[in-house]
């Protein structure tokens, strides 16, 4: 596989009526690379894939997969990407084998290849014993599978996969982020996710947008640490509130302490660990710890942080 | 070819479908129906002209068959597609507009054309004992077979504008029965924009085909209504570009 860019975006922006779903995003996905696209619900994900897609055309700036505009040439275009579409639709009334291989033929596969190409997608995602049931028959993991199936199918080098473990149960993401995972190397993917420890997990690099702008883009690692992602230990202790919180407060680690309802709220940094110095405080003034958890700011926040903080470049 | 893939899935779902059989059953037993009644009036009035004293009246209670029946044949075509969200998926594989349309549009008018080819019977029983010219005959089966493109397309380019099914079948209705209804109260309306409606009435122009003639005029209207209504249903899906995929 040749390396440079499989996806370029430039100053991509959408408009749908007065509704500005992308303001203005640009990026570049290059070949072999598992990328995550994370954002808040209504950032504007969905949109950008549909559009690397070729579903349909930006309002302004420009697209490139796999060096060819998706405007000027589309089928090719389509040709080279596998699309997997947010909630995995699919027709109940089809067999999972003869929906595949409707799909091979819309995908223009030669006659004589699709019987194994759509033999090797039902043994890659696992569903040789589902071939011949109804797709609205399936669970909703299988389902899942069947939309991925449908996408690997030709063997695409770029794959768009728009929240391909939403509501699946912890197993099947599992699965799912396995499969994905296994595509390292040979295939281009960019995922997108509101997970921020999926993306975590499986990616390379992350591309983090928030109401239709760019605002993260690198290694897991360096944006926790661009976001200086904060740590919270909520403790339920018996004693004088005050007091407690005093005590706490001058333990070395903890920057501030938040009293919420009968909890004291710790903040910390990501390095540190102040748990057993509170504990050893705590402890020694005798009074007794009912609860002790960690709390992790919750993606949203983290979202918020970055588009206020104007991390974008 | 990717027109026939889309084309045979599209057959595969109306044969999967209890509607479809539902509706095959309705049709058969009401054109059944039709035909005797037809039948036992052709023989009572003397029985002379046939293709004026029986297949006029039969072909003209088949299109009326037909109004019942394409609007319900048609209206999940795309509503369905965009309701399961699979319509926005057939739009990643490389296949043109153009193509899902013409796979939709075959395969629809293949379930038609079998239903319309089930109605051979009645001329093949009285065939049995009367001679029958097959000449006006054909002209009238062409002319329901037109007919039915034509309202099929329009059922489609209704059904590819709403993710309701029941919208899409309603409106259909309401559409081709405006296309039926167009020239009746000629009292209401003056004698110039009647001459304007009149060439727009679907069913004035099958009137001829019915009595067994084939005009060039009225063959080429209802292409041409054909036509214009599969462009809308092309532009109704390229709205995506501005209204998005819903």
């Amino acid at each position: 596989m040749s390396a440079g860019p499989m996806i370029e975006v430039r100053s991509l922006t959408k408009s749908f009526g007065a509704v500005e779903a992308v303001a203005g995003i640009s990026f570049r996905v290059d070949a072999g690379e598992i990328v995550g696209f994370l954002g808040p619900n209504g950032a504007g994900k969905t949109t950008t894939m549909r559009i690397l897609a070729g579903i349909f055309p930006p309002t302004s700036g420009s697209v490139s997969i796999a060096g060819r505009d998706p405007v000027r040439e589309p089928l090719a275009c389509r040709r080279a990407v596998g699309y997997f579409p947010e909630y995995a639709p699919f027709y109940p009334d089809l067999r999972v084998a003869e929906y595949l291989r409707f799909v091979a033929r819309l995908k223009r596969l030669p006659r004589a290849d699709r019987r194994d190409a759509v033999a090797r997608v039902l043994g890659s995602c696992g569903l040789e014993a589902m071939a011949h049931r109804r797709i609205g028959t399936l669970s909703k993991g299988y389902r899942q599978r069947v939309g991925l199936a449908q996408a690997l199918l030709g063997d695409p080098p770029i794959l768009i996969l728009d929240e391909p473990t939403i509501g699946l149960d912890p197993g099947q993401v599992v699965e799912i982020r396995e499969l994905i995972h296994d595509l390292r190397g040979t295939r281009t993917v960019f995922f997108s996710s509101h997970i921020l420890s999926e993306v975590e997990a499986v990616c390379e690099r992350v591309i983090v947008i928030a109401r239709g702008r760019l605002v993260g883009e690198g290694t897991p690692g360096d944006l926790s640490a661009r976001l200086g992602r904060r740590r919270r230990l909520v403790l339920r202790v018996d004693g004088p509130s005050a007091d407690v919180a005093a005590a706490l407060a001058a333990v070395p680690g903890v920057d501030r302490v938040d009293v919420d309802g009968g909890a004291f709220v710790l903040e910390t940094g990501v390095d540190g660990d102040p748990v057993r110095a509170a504990g050893e405080v705590l402890q020694r003034r005798g009074w007794v710890i009912r609860e002790l958890r960690h709390e992790t700011a919750d993606l949203e926040e983290i979202f918020l942080r970055l588009v206020d903080g104007g991390l974008a470049s | 070819m990717t027109v026939l893939a889309i084309a045979a899935k599209e057959l595969a779902l109306y044969f999967t479908s209890f509607l479809f059989y539902a509706l095959a059953a309705v049709f058969l037993v009401l054109s059944g129906y039709f035909f005797y009644t037809n039948l036992g009036f052709f023989v009572l009035m003397g029985g002379v002209d046939l293709p004026r004293g029986l297949w006029q009246y039969q072909l003209l209670d088949v299109q009326r068959l037909l109004l019942v029946l394409v609007p319900l044949l048609t209206m999940r075509l795309f509503a369905e597609e965009r309701k399961l969200g699979t319509l926005e998926l057939l739009w990643t594989y490389p296949v043109r507009d153009g193509e899902i349309i013409a796979g939709k549009f075959v395969a629809c008018l293949a379930v038609v054309t079998l239903m319309l080819a089930a109605t051979a019977l009645h001329p093949l029983l009285v065939a049995r004992f009367y001679p029958v010219a097959a000449g006006p005959l054909l002209a009238g089966y062409l002319g329901l077979w037109l007919l039915a493109a034509a309202f099929i397309a329009c059922g489609l380019s209704i059904s590819a504008m709403t993710e309701s099914q029941l919208v899409a079948g309603a409106a259909t209705y309401g559409l081709l029965l405006f296309f039926w209804v167009i020239t009746w109260n000629e009292a209401a309306v003056n004698e110039v924009t009647l001459h304007l409606l009149v060439p727009f009435s679907l069913f004035d122009r099958f009137y001829t085909f019915a009595r067994g003639g084939v005009d060039t005029g009225n063959v080429c209207y209802l292409v041409l209504f054909t036509i214009a209504f599969l462009a809308f249903t092309f532009f109704a899906l390229d709205s995506r570009r501005w209204r998005g995929v819903r």
